[in-house]
């Protein structure tokens, strides 16, 4: 009953290239309890992979993310990041998060959707106007979440060739030392220092005025928690969705019935969102290890206080207790509460502008490129945090 | 003095917020959250849950007044 005791395996099981997911993961939902997995660094954890589990231990309050720094936790690369407002709890994490939540709240996303939408289409247009192959990533799915973030924080978007470099880094998983990870997390420290320094001067009616208010007037979080929360919504705030965009159109034309059925009727675009959000496996390896404050029974095991639980919530979302024929895409799906955006108090802040983001570039990729398919080898990204294409030439 | 708490089910999306937040108040067992009692003792809490929900289906009503979410 209990796999305790044998060996642990390495970790992570998936390629990074690709969004397949390795079958170790299928064994590991079969499996009594839970297996034992050993990240490059850290200690040893375990790992859940069915939905009931994964969703206890991220909506637990008994299982913690800011008790990780005071261990050796799991990870990917040499050194252990402050991966900040991830690496709180209740109350701190509440009062962070509170700051930003109205900004992000499905009403005042939904007051963007046309602009969102209207940036879609021109980007679209200027690509159309090119001579094919054009790559989707560099000319669509990138500008896409970086205009509209920049827009909401106050970043000036001329920027963006700066701070994709930062932001690359900050998501990269091997290609750096401490030394020059630390580096240029400064670097991106001090050039949000200076927009904050300009939003003083100039205050503007976006997000980053709000959090300095809030900072300024309400002493409601710290200079160093301010400038490290604009670089999170900044660096989060578009590389998952300008990564999620190629991969739902790379797993759609592999679909092509798929694709034809959304063409036919734009309606399902939300639902086929949801679902795509299930099915497609964005993260490279489960991360963010989640403390267990006490012994808690998870999935058959007792895990016991100190120890580390890595929540894989792409085989979660693969999970027949959870699904029906979860291998399946398709767009008919009640009730699907997929982990796509992960679950509890770190439940993705971004969710509703991430939705509307790929609601709207599906819908205008599938009206303005019906005939859209793939004119080369996708290249994909390597040892980041998550999957997607680098470059993804297509034609239409 | 009791104010009350509410979660609407039409717009809940199951995030899990509340019930991580304030497992006190909140439990998510099914497929939207539910309060564990409507009548609650003010406690600043429950507007902090009903400011983090990201759909806002979080309302807690002083003698009838909306004051959660906060404006």
């Amino acid at each position: 009953m209990t796999t305790a005791h044998t060996e642990p395996l390495a970790y992570p099981f998936n390629e990074d290239e690709g969004l397949a997911m390795n079958q170790a993961y299928a064994a590991a939902r079969e499996a009594d309890g839970m297996i034992r997995v050993r990240m490059p660094f850290g200690e040893p954890a375990w790992l859940a992979t069915r939905y009931a589990d994964a969703r206890l231990v991220l909506g637990e309050a008994r299982f913690s993310r800011a008790l990780a720094t005071e261990h050796d936790e799991p990870r990917l690369s040499p050194e252990q990041r402050d991966t900040g407002i991830l690496s709180m709890d209740p109350p701190d994490h509440t009062r962070l998060r509170t700051l930003v939540t109205k900004a992000f709240t499905v009403r005042r996303i939904e007051e963007l959707r046309p602009r969102v939408r209207d940036l879609a289409g021109r980007l679209i247009d200027d690509l159309i106007a090119l001579e094919p192959p054009v790559d989707l990533v560099e000319n669509f799915a990138l500008p896409l979440p970086v205009g509209v973030i920049c827009e909401l924080l106050g970043v000036p978007v001329e920027d963006r060739p700066r701070f994709r470099v930062w932001s690359d880094a900050a998501l990269s998983t091997n290609s750096l030392t401490p030394e020059e990870s630390m580096a240029n997390r400064e670097e991106l420290r001090n050039y949000i220092r200076g927009l904050i320094n300009a939003h003083r001067v100039t205050p503007a009616n976006d997000l980053m005025t709000a959090l300095i208010e809030a900072h300024d007037l309400r002493d409601r979080l710290s200079e160093l928690e301010l400038v490290d929360l604009c670089m999170a919504i900044l660096v989060a705030g578009h590389e998952t969705t300008a990564s999620q965009i190629p991969n739902f159109v790379y797993a759609l034309l592999e679909r092509p019935e798929r694709w034809a059925q959304l063409r036919e009727d734009p309606a399902l675009i939300p639902a086929a969102v949801e679902e795509l959000l299930r099915f497609v496996p964005l993260g490279a390896a489960a991360s963010f290890p989640r403390y267990a404050r006490e012994d808690i029974k998870v999935g058959g095991v007792l895990v016991r206080a100190g120890e580390p639980v890595l929540v894989a919530v792409g085989a979660a979302n693969l999970d027949a207790l959870q699904f029906d024929t979860p291998e399946e895409l398709r767009f008919d799906r009640k009730n699907n509460q997929h982990l796509g955006f992960g679950h509890g108090v770190h439940h993705c802040l971004g969710a509703p502008l991430a939705r509307v983001e790929l609601q709207e570039a599906l819908r205008v990729l599938l009206a303005k490129l019906p005939n859209l398919s793939l004119a080369g080898d996708i290249v994909w990204k390597t040892a980041m945090i998550v999957r997607g294409p680098r470059t993804m030439p297509v034609r239409w | 003095m009791t104010w009350k708490a509410r979660v609407d089910p039409t717009t809940c999306i199951a995030s899990g917020i509340c019930a991580a937040i304030a497992p006190e108040f909140f439990t998510l067992d099914g497929l939207h959250a539910t309060v564990k009692a409507e009548d609650v003792e003010p406690d600043e809490l429950l507007l902090d849950t009903a400011d983090s929900c990201p759909t806002g289906a979080i309302s807690v009503l002083d003698h009838g007044v909306e004051i959660g979410p906060r404006p």
